[in-house]
């Protein structure tokens, strides 16, 4: 039993974890998408958009050759600070994330972009700067949307398994997460273990779906 | 493709053409939502947007209370707090006796609390025409103003739009599709065809002289043999 409540604790260590990073960045990212026209935007959203299409192990592989101890940024990073974020929760933190960020984007970015643009423009016309409107007209008015794309991000999060294994490793206690716990038990042969775990992690990923449901007022 | 130009002073002043003649790309142009590929706009001597200079001020610095169609109002706010929106300190005294002043001038009282979706057409209009004042504004920009109220009340309000005008003492520039509602209420009337400025003037000059086939059949004169179209 402990094993199952170790797991579960850093699987909500790491999903709440990489969900903030996620709200933060995601929403930045989605505004940016929806508000602004630049060079190289559609290069931009298909870079975000990788991870949908690529399996997770590939992208597990790609952020152990950046950030691996000798890895494009984790060799610098090693020798200045001598740490590094292989097979740490840290790690598994931003596995998640970055599997998880299209997801954010692309619902929040979906959900600005449904604000009806005559209130932006409006707003400018009423004197107010960019960050004001997007503060008091953009948020307020796509609030369901974003909520929706946080708890799918959350729930991406709690499911991560092939790119978490390649950057974190399964490291009981440490940086196991429950999906990582499950394929163990399985693998030695305790079935009921995983089963158990299983189906905490399907109850956990049910409820969030209804709730994301619910809120954005649609199916998604 | 749009090329005008002209010039007006604290009146009242329509815009009147066939849709996609250009009006409303030119609101979005005076109030810096779009900007023009070339010319200047320039109000009461200061320049808002200069090609030439390198001039080109941000819709927060040009000081326009701009009526979108459809009001553009804030679903999620109420009457009140969509006025109190357009004053810069919405948190002062003064802003709230502003409020107060125009709650009472627009008769909007009884449904300060409302939201949008809640409120008539009418009701609708007369906030976004008291959230576009609370700014300040020193020209008005109305985009068919009149479209969206029902035929009873258009009367009215064109009365009360011309008093309005009369009051603030500044440029109104409205957009319209009715050539009656054009005629009625313009001090001056610009005539809008296919991106350009086909005629403008004091609407008897337009009618004693009518430059637009679309006006000669209104004033039941003949169409004009040759209908030169003015690019200044």
């Amino acid at each position: 039993m402990d094993s199952v409540v170790d797991a579960l604790r850093l699987s909500l260590l790491v999903s709440f974890s990489a969900t903030a990073l996620l709200f933060v960045v995601g929403l930045a990212l989605a505004w940016v998408l929806a508000m602004r026209q630049f060079p190289g935007k559609n290069f931009l959203d298909a870079l975000i958009s990788i991870p949908l299409v690529l399996p997770p192990t590939v992208v597990g592989y790609y952020l152990v050759v950046l950030l691996g101890r000798r890895g494009w940024i984790g060799a610098p990073l090693y020798r200045w600070t001598g740490w590094s974020v292989v097979f740490t929760w840290q790690g598994a933190v931003l596995a998640s994330f970055v599997v998880a960020l299209p997801l954010m984007v692309r619902v929040a970015r979906a959900a600005l972009e449904a604000v009806d643009k005559d209130l932006v423009q409006i707003s400018a016309t009423l004197g107010k700067s960019e960050w004001e409107t997007t503060w008091r007209i953009l948020f307020p008015l796509a609030w369901r949307g974003i909520l929706a794309a946080v708890l799918l991000s959350f729930a991406r999060a709690m499911g991560e398994f092939g790119a978490t294994l390649m950057l974190a490793g399964n490291i009981p206690g440490h940086t196991s997460t429950l999906p990582l716990s499950i394929y163990s038990a399985f693998q030695s042969g305790d079935d009921a273990l995983a089963q158990q775990m299983a189906v905490l992690l399907t109850l956990v990923s049910v409820v969030v779906m209804i709730l994301a449901n619910r809120w954005a007022g649609q199916r998604l | 493709m749009l090329d005008f130009s002209w010039h007006c002073h604290p009146e009242v002043v329509v815009l009147f053409g066939p849709s996609g003649a250009g009006k409303s790309m030119t609101f979005r142009m005076l109030s810096g939502l779009v900007t023009p590929d070339s010319g200047e706009i320039i109000l009461g001597g200061k320049t808002l947007y200069s090609h030439a200079k390198g001039i080109n001020c941000s819709p927060q610095q040009r000081q326009v209370g701009y009526l979108f169609q459809h009001y553009a109002l804030f679903p999620h706010m109420t009457a009140a707090q969509n006025i109190l929106y357009g004053h810069p300190a919405p948190r002062t005294p003064a802003a709230l006796s502003e409020l107060q002043a125009l709650l009472g001038q627009f008769q909007l009282e009884a449904v300060a609390w409302a939201r949008p979706a809640a409120l008539s057409g009418g009701q609708r209009q007369r906030v976004a025409l008291a959230r576009a004042l609370m700014r300040k504004p020193a020209w008005l920009l109305l985009d068919e103003p009149l479209s969206a109220v029902d035929l009873s009340v258009r009367r009215s309000i064109r009365s009360e739009l011309k008093q309005l005008q009369r009051r603030l003492n500044i440029p109104m520039i409205l957009i319209t599709h009715d050539l009656g509602e054009a005629f009625s209420m313009a001090d001056r009337l610009i005539i809008y065809d296919q991106g350009r400025v086909v005629q403008s003037g004091l609407p008897e000059e337009i009618l004693a002289n009518p430059l637009s086939p679309i006006i000669s059949e209104w004033a039941g004169h003949c169409p004009p043999a040759h209908s030169p179209v003015f690019s200044f």
